[in-house]
């Protein structure tokens, strides 16, 4: 089961690499400059994004060099501890359902603090890259119709926040661990 | 909301750093965070222009198109209260292959597109309809393949093995869908829709027969 999943890993980006451009090809698309035109936007969206990180980074960065983060982080450590759970990953449990840039800062700070191949690392990303921001997927949705009341959406996608949450950990403690 | 975040952070920061007597440290901090901000952006340049080369790819063979004929009996047993030929259920389709390759310029207007064909179907404009409610669980926790902005930043901290998460991310993922999927359901069951009431034939018709 491990194995495979880490062959999964291995496996993906090539896997894509290979077949997108060859099932284009297929269907009669001219393959290279397809791929030129859609690579132009990617330079004005990682540029794009440079006011936003800057901007998150510069708090988060602030916030953790003045110990506040120790702070507020600091009493949970020792039942974290207990499960193996590093303690420095939970700030992002609440980040993560409210900002994708503020998420994307931090999990790059703890990328940068802890190394992006350490279990805080590992985690951090699988966090990041397995859930969306449920606050802004509601608010654009609902807010394009006009619907005031979302019912149990924010429930429902709060809950699932948790338990990918969770998971994450799990999954990286037991395949990185 | 993002807004109190953001200022929370600044000012405890501020706060804290002011009663250990090292104000120093916020100076020094903002700088170097909005360094790491934007060489993060210019290492992302690399990957996002050629993955977005790649998607370009997959989109115009309509990709898109043929993940939505697999995940056509799953969407319909989600939304059982849309009719199988109504136009949503093509949006949703879309909306769902372009989560599931990671085309997130792509999904958002489909998701928006199918969020008002629902709002069609959708007696009370204001209330969200048990199947705007999937749709949404469905894009909160948002299936992806590939997670390539973290592969990105990976490679940029030296990473030894960038995609090493992906396994880890899509199960992690994968469970946060079942999740959304069992939740919704859950509350579907619960809150009982309630059908708009029958209105009576005006009682103005039978006076003017006098």
């Amino acid at each position: 089961m491990l194995n495979w999943i880490n062959m999964l890993s291995a496996w993906a980006v090539p896997v894509m690499i290979a077949f997108i451009p060859l099932y284009a090809q297929l269907k009669k698309v001219p393959v290279y400059e397809s791929f030129v035109d859609g690579a132009k936007d990617g330079f004005s969206t990682a540029i794009g994004i440079i006011p936003h990180l800057v901007g998150m980074m510069v708090a988060i960065s602030v916030f953790r060099a003045s110990g506040a983060l120790e702070f507020f982080v600091g009493w949970m450590t020792p039942f974290l501890e207990k499960l193996q759970v590093p303690a420095e990953i939970l700030p992002l449990g609440f980040l993560r359902p409210l900002t994708g840039t503020g998420s994307l800062a931090f999990t790059t700070d703890l990328i940068k603090t802890y190394g992006p191949d350490s279990m805080i690392g590992r985690i951090a990303s699988t966090i990041q890259g397995s859930t969306d921001t449920t606050l802004y997927v509601l608010t654009v949705y609902f807010g394009a119709v006009g619907i005031r009341n979302g019912r149990y959406a924010l429930k429902v996608g709060l809950f699932s926040d948790v338990v990918g949450f969770i998971a994450a950990i799990a999954v990286c403690l037991l395949l990185f661990g | 909301m993002i807004n109190k975040i953001w200022l929370a952070l600044i000012l405890i920061g501020f706060v804290f750093a002011a009663v250990k007597g090292d104000i120093n440290v916020v100076t020094q901090a903002a700088f170097e965070g909005a360094a790491t901000g934007v060489t993060v952006c210019l290492g992302l340049i690399s990957v996002l222009v050629f993955w977005m080369g790649i998607m370009k790819l997959a989109e115009e063979a309509g990709l898109v198109k043929g993940i939505s004929k697999i995940l056509g009996p799953v969407v319909s047993y989600l939304f059982p209260d849309v009719p199988k030929n109504h136009p949503a259920m093509g949006y949703i389709l879309s909306n769902m292959s372009a989560n599931l390759l990671g085309l997130g310029n792509a999904a958002t207007p489909m998701g928006i597109r199918a969020m008002q064909e629902l709002q069609e179907l959708n007696p009370d404009k204001e209330t969200a309809s048990p199947a705007m409610c999937t749709l949404l669980a469905l894009n909160t926790a948002s299936i992806t393949l590939i997670p390539t902005t973290l592969i990105a930043i990976r490679m940029n901290f030296n990473s030894a093995n960038p995609a090493e998460i992906v396994g880890s991310t899509l199960l992690a993922t994968g469970i946060a869908t079942i999740a959304a999927i069992a939740a919704d359901r859950w509350y579907r069951k619960r809150h009982a829709w309630k059908q708009p009431p029958v209105i009576p034939p005006p009682a103005s018709t039978l006076s003017l027969k006098r």
